[in-house]
């Protein structure tokens, strides 16, 4: 799980994945072209109005040329709403770039989400995919989009200004302008603090929501052993941290404000004290100290935009990283560029010339390793029948979970080879045989919107006489039909709306719909009445019924009936055969059988009253 | 408590410090009003030829200081009257910044040990029916909505007046007629941000909805992504995904296109406000009517006014917002917890526990134990079977009083429990509960939670009775290993286990087992049960368990069938009688029975 932890961001520059992101926004060339334009329009207007104040003041009240005053005031009011409209349409046009480069970041990484591996799914948690998707891609278009442009401002505001400055005056522009180094300093100096600063706080935080969810969840647990004072003490310690990094990071800003003002009033101080001796030794106009002193206080809005966008990008930086890391991780499994060209990938099939599915299935010495070099599988060799049943039977890790997620080609053999219908499976794609697989789970997944949404699932251009059909089959519209909605019931989100039981066999209506010629059950233990375990049970008959089913089995009823059960352990059939052979032998299986029989049996009891 | 008096109870013990940042911001203000008059002087009366027009003392220091002239062959001293001003402002603001977080992070931080405080402390029955995820929203964003409001917030918003009010003051003595004219868009662009912001806050929602979708596809997709690839549905669900991305994309373009309405607009009335003062001005200028120091000054303090003012009108609408938040918080907060009852007795708690006629329901009308009667022995060990919704959780949660019993007695010791201090009886007795929660600790400081001072040894030794030393050992980090998301993930027999051994390392005088040992293979039980029988010799022990080996060991068993005792004594008492019991204990036969019917069964059909 470490490498999953909130990376730190590198301190280097990476000018080679800048240059990748920057290919993001190729589509949006155009845009950006009027972007930028307008961005430099807009500091440029920005840096001439304390011009237009100095020729008002030159002109109208020191020369006293009052009658250009009514040509000069629609101009003025032009120009501001001119200056306005450019704003609008800058806010508006790389809103739309930032908007586009976080369409296209995450469209792209969902399709690499697609074809990544299983293992990879095996790897990753789900809350470091979906970081990397949301904020990630957020703050990075963001950046891409406004942070480029912002710095641009700052960049062309400060050259008009000095532009403006050295025309008028450049010696004096050179005086004004010598505590901007300094600014610059103490700017990168702080704003790179303040950053880290509120990061320590964000991370409290969450470990502030973390403490809040542990407090409530374990309330109960909490209650039973008196630890309610203890749990407080530890609580208090979070959130005396927690004042401690805000008020740091609120410190380090009330700091830096005052700073970046005072050192301002001292270029405005310096521009006072040579301009206005110019001005009194008449070599310098009014008109030109006032621009002058204007331009002090403007000059420094620029460095300080540019000192946190400077400060950001560092972070952005981390972000990006993050989200090229996972839009360039290549899946694991590929199909061959042969067998693309021949069958499609998963976007684009060609269905048309896809073999039909019989379902003899073969192992031919596979041995399976995982990526740290653990064996689960050794020169494991199986056949098994079109239309046999398999049960799958043995403890957490003796390999039964392996053995069905190769038959999926969620896995690959890493050594030997797996026949379909006396192929080998990588000569065909994955899609191939993936739509002709049914699977269903452990624990149910269902995915928000309608029953009959759901069901659909399995295939969707099946009309609702078949879902209903498919749903009937499974005894499962006997529940649907209660409900007020019937099929158009909402599930919720995850299916939470509806009992396991309900979300199994809405699962299993699922797989009958698609008609796979492949069945793998993942079988549930609990959490079923008695009631819905026998419909269930013969759910599943009718589920397998001519197909080549490999089943993990917990529940004796459905083991019973396999055609074949194989005992796994350390990723060797020890026992093989059927029910009766099995239970004669007096050996794995027999212990097996009958612990669970009594367990189950005593729970009918128990629950039957 | 009403909203206000539980603002006031969170800002308690932080006057001073708020007191103190008010102060700062008036001050600031009005250093900040220095330094456009300094200008005007400069340029009017030391640069140009004017009288000074100033206070009689300021007058007075520059005729100290060497009167005008000295002052204009010594320009310099001007600028250090703006650098000192400019200090003077940053100091104030500094204190402000800091004082008023100070204020507002000591507030937040009361607000959430208060509300963790209270959680802990409220009933059982809450936190069963609790909803997780919405008393965290509560906990965490409002919060921080509160926090923000009573602390930033709410300074912003008396800067504002305080620039407002200062600024008129000083625009009205400086020039009347402009001073009008400056202060007439004010209203204008607060009433404009303040509609402006609760307008858009539909579209704000509406982004946040989206986004909602959004994620929630992604997460569906990732969660689901066995079922996506066995049916090979990734092409469709491409589609979908889409579909969200691009409503996302156009709802939230659309809330930027309202932003820029808002930012062009406003800063487009700042502006023209601006302007218009400043032709006027120059126009009065020009003919006379004010000086140029006046215009520069007039100038500068419209610039320091119309922002703030902008940002108040926004700041506004999150009023209303706040007072949900503190209304969220409230309730959590005013509840009434477990400690508001009186204080109980703590009698010796030895193990002594007898049930006389005990009547308890959770909904009216619905008893769940009747008329239950029965007695445990101090130092015996009592199993109860019971069938699913008999009432056998509900009669140990009695026991520790997690809920009262409406009718009835039960005595700990001859001492009646509704007497009894509730925490006291928990400290006495240890309670291993089915579903165990376990804390993102490590194993060690989960073992050792409830106690202060444990040795190591200690730590190994419930551990090996609870059968589940072996398997820490075989982690990496052993007992250090920290459990959770950051750790490993325990199944459910080994957090049985390590909520067993977190129990016995208490020393309880009673323990109670509530089906905890269900997800335990039998053996392990077996082993189990036999070391905590030589560790724990005269502790009362309570077993809730549907394994008939497990029940037959006890002292004495009591069968529940809803609600009411049906059966009780010991196995063999109880394998005489027909009931429940005897049921279950014949499976063990019939099993061999089943199966050498089904090998017979086999051998007729021949099959194989």
């Amino acid at each position: 799980m470490d490498a999953f932890k909130e990376e730190d961001y590198s301190k280097q520059f990476d000018i080679g994945l800048w240059k990748k992101l920057l290919r993001c926004l190729i589509p949006y060339k155009k845009l950006l072209v009027v972007s930028i334009g307008l961005i430099v329009l807009i500091g440029a207007i920005d840096a001439v109005f304390p011009l237009i104040t100095r020729y008002a003041i030159d002109n109208f009240i020191m020369e006293g040329k009052l009658s250009d005053l009514i040509y000069f005031a629609p101009l003025y009011g032009f120009l501001i709403v001119f200056q306005s409209v450019n704003v609008f349409l800058h806010i508006a046009v790389s809103g739309k770039i930032e908007m586009g480069v976080c369409y296209d970041l995450r469209e792209t990484g969902f399709k690499r989400l697609q074809e990544l591996s299983y293992s990879y799914y095996d790897r990753t948690p789900v809350g470091w995919i979906m970081a990397r998707m949301t904020s990630d891609v957020q703050r990075l278009s963001e950046t891409l989009s406004w942070g480029f442009t912002d710095l641009i401002w700052g960049f062309s505001m400060m050259v008009f200004i000095m532009a403006a400055l050295f025309a008028m005056n450049w010696k004096l522009a050179l005086i004004s302008l010598s505590v901007v180094p300094v600014l610059a300093v103490v700017s990168v100096y702080f704003q790179k603090r303040i950053l880290d600063a509120y990061r320590v706080v964000r991370k409290t935080n969450s470990q502030i929501t973390g403490g809040f969810n542990e407090g409530i969840q374990g309330a109960r647990t909490t209650k039973t052993l008196v630890r309610e004072k203890r749990n407080l003490g530890e609580f208090e310690g979070l959130t005396g941290n927690m004042r401690k990094s805000a008020i740091t990071a609120a410190v380090l800003s009330a700091l830096y404000m005052p700073l970046v003002m005072i050192l301002g009033s001292i270029g405005t101080g310096l521009a006072l004290w040579f301009g206005g001796q110019r001005v009194m030794l008449e070599v310098m106009s009014y008109g030109t100290l006032v621009a002058f002193i204007s331009y002090t206080v403007q000059f420094f809005e620029p460095i300080r935009e540019m000192a946190r966008i400077f400060a950001e990008l560092q972070y952005a930086q981390a972000s990006a990283e993050r989200v090229m890391s996972l839009v360039d991780t290549e899946p694991e499994i590929v199909d061959s560029k042969e067998v693309i060209e021949k069958m499609g990938d998963v976007f684009s099939p060609k269905v048309k010339n896809w073999p039909p599915v019989k379902g003899d299935i073969k192992f031919e010495n596979v041995t399976f390793k995982y990526k740290d070099g653990e064996k689960v599988l050794e020169n494991f060799n199986l056949h098994v029948r079109t239309g046999e049943t398999i049960a799958l039977v043995g403890e957490t890790g003796s390999g039964k979970s392996t053995i069905v997620n190769l038959v999926c080609r969620f896995y690959e053999p890493t050594e030997g080879r797996i026949l379909i219908d006396n192929v080998d499976y990588r000569n065909r794609s994955q899609l191939w045989l993936q739509s002709n697989l049914g699977y269903v789970l452990q624990t149910p997944h269902l995915f928000s919107g309608t029953i009959r949404e759901n069901i659909r699932y399995g295939r969707l251009d099946a009309t609702d006489e078949e879902v209903e059909e498919a749903a009937r089959l499974v005894h499962a519209d006997e529940f649907i039909k209660k409900l007020e909605k019937q099929y158009d019931t909402e599930v919720g989100e995850g299916g939470g709306r509806l009992s396991t039981g309900e979300k199994q066999l809405i699962s299993f209506a699922r797989a009958i719909l698609a008609n796979p010629r492949i069945f793998v059950l993942d079988e549930a233990t609990s959490s079923i009445d008695t009631e819905t375990e026998q419909i269930i049970q013969s759910a599943i008959q009718k589920v397998l019924k001519g197909r080549t089913s490999f089943i993990i089995a917990h529940r004796l009823s459905t083991i019973r009936s396999a055609d074949r059960i194989l005992v796994i352990r350390d990723g060797k059939i020890i026992e093989e055969g059927n029910h009766y052979q099995l239970i004669k032998k007096k050996g794995y299986y027999y212990n097996l059988y009958t612990n669970q029989f009594k367990e189950e049996q005593e729970k009918q009891l128990l629950r039957a009253q | 408590m009403s909203k206000m008096k539980l603002l006031r109870k969170f800002m308690k013990g932080n006057l001073l410090l708020y007191t103190g940042a008010i102060i700062s911001v008036a001050l600031a203000t009005v250093a900040s009003m220095i330094s456009p008059l300094v200008l005007r002087t400069v340029i009017d009366s030391i640069i140009g030829g004017k009288p000074i027009e100033a206070p009689d003392f300021i007058i007075r220091i520059i005729e100290n200081l060497g009167g005008r002239t000295y002052i204009a062959q010594n320009l310099w001293l001007c600028a250090i009257v703006l650098v000192v001003v400019s200090v003077l402002n940053g100091i104030f603001l500094y204190t402000k910044g800091k004082w008023s977080s100070k204020a507002a992070e000591s507030i937040a931080k009361n607000m959430r040990d208060w509300l963790y405080d209270k959680l802990q402390n409220l009933s059982y029955d809450y936190h069963v029916k609790a909803e997780t995820g919405d008393l965290i929203q509560r906990c965490t964003s409002d919060v921080e909505t509160v926090r923000r409001f009573i602390g930033i917030q709410l300074v912003e918003i008396g800067r504002a007046l305080f620039i407002l009010t200062a600024i008129s003051f000083v625009l009205f003595r400086l020039d009347t007629e402009l001073a009008m004219v400056s202060l007439a868009m004010v209203p204008v662009i607060f009433l404009y941000s303040y509609f402006y912001f609760k307008k858009v806050k539909k579209s704000f929602k509406a982004s946040d909805e989206a986004e909602g979708r959004l994620s929630n596809v992604l997460q569906e997709n990732l969660t689901g992504v066995r079922v996506v690839r066995a049916f090979g549905r990734q092409a469709y669900e491409v589609e979908k995904f889409k579909a969200r991305n691009l409503e996302f994309k156009d709802i939230t373009y659309e809330l930027i296109r309202l932003l820029a309405w808002y930012w062009s607009v406003s800063g487009g009335i700042c502006m023209l406000q601006i302007g218009a003062v400043f032709v006027m001005g120059v126009y009065r200028t020009a003919i006379g009517e004010m000086s140029l120091g006046t215009l520069t000054a007039f100038n500068t303090y419209i610039g320091m006014l119309l922002w703030p003012v902008r940002y108040m009108g926004r700041i506004l609408t999150d009023l209303g917002k706040m007072m949900v938040s503190l209304d969220r918080i409230g309730e959590i907060l005013n509840k009434e917890d477990e400690r508001s009852q009186v204080e109980g007795e703590k009698p010796p708690i030895n193990g002594d526990i007898k049930f006389k006629n005990v009547y308890f329901e959770y909904e009216k009308g619905k008893p769940v134990l009747k008329d239950l009667t029965f007695d445990i022995p101090e130092g015996k060990t009592v199993a109860i079977l019971g069938s699913t919704g008999s009432g056998k959780s509900s009669l140990v949660h009695l026991l520790q009083r997690l809920y009262d019993y409406q009718d009835g007695s039960i005595t700990i010791g001859g001492v009646e429990l509704k007497r009894i201090d509730k925490k006291w009886l928990r400290q006495h007795i240890g309670i291993v509960l089915q579903e165990p929660f376990l804390f993102s600790k490590t194993i060690k400081e989960n073992i050792s939670l409830a106690c202060t001072n444990t040795t190591d040894e200690e730590v190994c030794d419930v551990a090996k009775t609870a059968s589940i030393h072996d398997v820490i050992l075989n982690f990496e980090k052993g007992y250090e290993t920290p459990v959770g998301e950051k750790g490993v993930t325990l199944s459910g027999g080994q957090k049985q286990r390590v909520a067993i051994a977190r129990t016995i390392i208490r020393n309880c005088p009673i323990l109670i087992f509530d089906d905890s040992l269900s997800a335990v293979d039998t053996e392990t039980d077996a082993a189990i049960r036999k070391a905590l029988k030589e560790r724990s010799r005269d502790v009362t022990t309570i077993i809730i368990s549907h394994r008939i080996t497990t029940l037959s060991e006890a002292d004495k068993i009591i069968v529940l069938e809803q609600g009411k005792v049906t059966q009780s004594g010991t196995h063999e008492q109880l394998i005489q009688e027909e009931g429940l019991y005897k049921r279950i204990w014949e499976l063990q036969s019939s099993l061999e029975d089943e199966l050498y019917s089904q090998i017979e069964h086999q051998q007729a059909v021949g099959a194989n």
